[in-house]
């Protein structure tokens, strides 16, 4: 690429033993593409006696091969051998002086090997790391909550043109691959549980094996899967870059509380508009299911609605509806909470974001987990 | 003005440029020409055009209309191998350092010198350390990221990036803006030693007087979508179009001179 720069054809130095010791009279231009050549090439001289370096025939001379020849000479001349530069002229002086002045020093702290106690203590940061993230996820419910209750006894305070934009991002823009996946997973778990229930002549009983997982299950957990991608994403990434450019700190410095104007609309939005979409996958599973029991399994629509209303509880829908607000309540304060997080650089933007998606998936399985438990238990 | 320096090497020179952005017209019919070994600040007043003019020459913009030739080339009808050619002579300094936040100082210096063939990665490492010790950033800089420098750090940081591979030419947009004094002294004299020890063209674009008084050797004006005027400090003095007038006639502007007056000339690191 840096094709001008590379002309490394020529040779790079002739070599001659003078009275005193060595001369090596450098030719062409010395500059960073052959800076490599030249060291080893240097490397390579016998250690014993003076040498000259004679740079009369140099053309140009940049800093890689200046600091080549003068960490050449330190070297030497810590080891008690005596190196002359000849034929320079005032450029090149300038600039080995230069390169000579500032040569680095470095001093790095002394490496300390890896132990068995480094290794438990990793192992005991990442677990108070955990904790200390589920305390500050707490904390963060908290502080929604203490702004939700103030706005409630100062509504002027609410933020609702804010509200109804994220309403409207999140909940009807995520209506379209919300219902196509909804009435995928429907067509699947009718095709699946066909062929597996037609081995018992049991095939009607494909309505219930629908109603029931979708109704209870699947739809809303699904729903919140798609919509943790979604939504903790672009919160991250929405609050992120605020704090990236100091919008938050702009915010407090106004007297504006970020956490009334960012994150109790978004929460809030989330927490209305998941149950709907809930909803929705709902509908939509079971038309899909529907649509693939009629076509496989030839049980007519009117058939379907019949065995879904006599042998459904309603207790299905409730149980899934449920779950719904507080899914959101946990993809929302997860997404608002990672966007605090972000330092000052767009890798940590990203981390976060990527980090928010991960989290809030990951909980809302261990919610839903939670919920079946409980649920079982009262015996719903 | 520029009469003493006809005979002088012309390193970039710059032809009937014409930049516009939708029908809002930034430069038209302007004409420049930097002479090897000068340090040239630009300036002029806000939206004039002073970064779209730098990114012009450094080819990060393709102007509408008008001729760039950089060290010989013009930049409109060079092949790519010209470009990148031209690219490892030149280097620019953006206003904030620009340097990849995911990447340590030492790793942003490190970047263009990765597109050397032959270079291994001890003495690249050793070069990059080099680089960030000659703008005078300790050594334990070299293991930081961007975001745990201060302002002032990373526009240093940024120099060594843009010095990497030894350009002849430099552009740097705003070195001094943000700075406190002292770090914007110490900055003008960190570019006055460069450009004299390593025999630097230096291209900058500066707000700063007294950056355009203790450093530059000439100053090109902006107004009226091209180079009104070009000249030395002195020179500007005695400018009569009223924007330039009050640019270098203002209360910052004597202040600049007679500071600058009273002090010894700068004598570099």
């Amino acid at each position: 690429m840096v094709a001008a720069m590379n002309d490394r054809a020529a040779p790079l130095m002739d070599l001659e033993t003078t009275g005193s010791g060595l001369c090596l009279r450098l030719r062409g231009p010395q500059t960073v593409a052959n800076a490599r050549a030249l060291a080893a090439k240097l490397d390579q001289q016998p250690d014993s006696g003076a040498v000259e370096l004679d740079l009369t025939e140099v053309g140009r001379l940049d800093t890689a091969a200046a600091f080549v020849l003068v960490s050449f000479r330190d070297r030497r001349e810590q080891a008690g051998q005596e190196v002359t530069f000849t034929g320079l002229r005032a450029g090149h002086q300038s600039l080995l002086d230069t390169v000579a002045r500032s040569l680095p020093s470095p001093t790095t702290e002394p490496k300390t090997p890896f132990t068995f106690t480094d290794a438990l203590a990793r192992v005991g940061e990442v677990i108070a790391g955990g904790v200390k993230f589920i305390l500050a996820l707490l904390g963060f419910l908290g502080l929604f909550l203490a702004r939700l209750a103030r706005t409630l006894r100062h509504p002027s305070e609410f933020r609702f043109t804010s509200l109804v934009h994220h309403a409207g991002a999140v909940g009807l823009g995520a209506v379209p691959i919300v219902a196509l996946m909804a009435f995928l997973i429907g067509v699947v778990l009718a095709f699946q549980g066909s062929t597996q229930l037609r081995q018992f002549g049991a095939e009607v009983f494909v309505v219930d094996l629908i109603a029931i997982s979708i109704l209870r299950e699947l739809g809303i957990l699904l729903t919140s899967i798609i919509v943790a991608g979604r939504t903790a994403s672009s919160y991250t990434a929405a609050i992120g870059s605020m704090k990236m450019h100091e919008e938050i700190d702009a915010m407090r410095g106004l007297g504006l509380d970020p956490a009334t104007v960012l994150f109790v609309p978004r929460i809030l939005a989330l927490v209305i508009t998941l149950p709907i979409l809930g909803l929705v996958a709902n509908v939509m599973g079971l038309l899909g299911g529907g649509l693939m029991a009629w076509i496989d399994l030839g049980i007519s629509p009117a058939m379907f609605i019949t065995r879904l209303v006599n042998g459904t509880d309603i207790n299905h829908v409730i149980i899934g509806l449920v779950k719904a607000p507080v899914f959101a309540l946990i993809i929302g304060l997860i997404g608002c909470h990672a966007g605090m997080q972000v330092r000052g650089n767009a890798e940590s933007l990203g981390r976060m974001t990527s980090s928010a998606v991960v989290r809030a998936i990951f909980a809302v399985i261990v919610a839903d987990a939670a919920f079946s438990i409980f649920f079982a238990q009262i015996g719903m | 003005m520029t009469d003493t320096a006809q005979k002088r090497d012309v390193v970039i020179s710059v032809r009937g440029l014409r930049n516009q952005f939708g029908t809002q017209v930034v430069h038209d019919g302007l004409d420049l020409d930097i002479y090897r070994g000068e340090i040239l600040g630009v300036v002029g007043g806000s939206g004039t055009g002073k970064s779209v003019l730098l990114r012009s020459i450094a080819g990060l913009i393709t102007p509408a209309a008008g001729e760039i030739t950089v060290l010989g080339t013009d930049m409109g009808r060079a092949d790519e191998d010209a470009h990148n050619a031209i690219a490892a002579q030149t280097g620019v300094m953006f206003q904030d350092g620009a340097l990849f936040s995911s990447l340590t100082v030492r790793e942003n210096v490190e970047v263009p010198l990765r597109m050397v063939h032959g270079l291994d990665g001890k003495l690249r490492r050793k070069l990059a350390d080099l680089k960030i010790s000659m703008v005078g950033l300790p050594y334990l800089a070299g293991d930081k990221y961007p975001s745990e420098l201060s302002g002032g750090m990373r526009k240093r940081a940024g120099l060594a990036r843009a010095l990497a591979l030894d350009p002849q030419i430099v552009f740097l947009d705003e070195p001094t803006a943000g700075l406190d004094p002292i770090g914007a002294t110490d900055f003008d004299m960190l570019i006055r030693g460069l450009s004299r020890d390593l025999d630097l063209t230096v291209f900058l674009v500066t707000h700063d007087l007294d950056t355009l008084h203790a450093v530059c050797d000439r100053i090109a004006v902006l107004a009226e979508r091209r180079v009104l005027v070009t000249g030395t400090m002195q020179d500007m003095l005695d400018v009569d179009h009223p924007w330039v007038h009050d640019y270098f006639h203002g209360p910052r502007a004597r202040a600049a001179l007679t500071t600058n007056d009273t002090t010894t000339k700068p004598q570099g690191t």
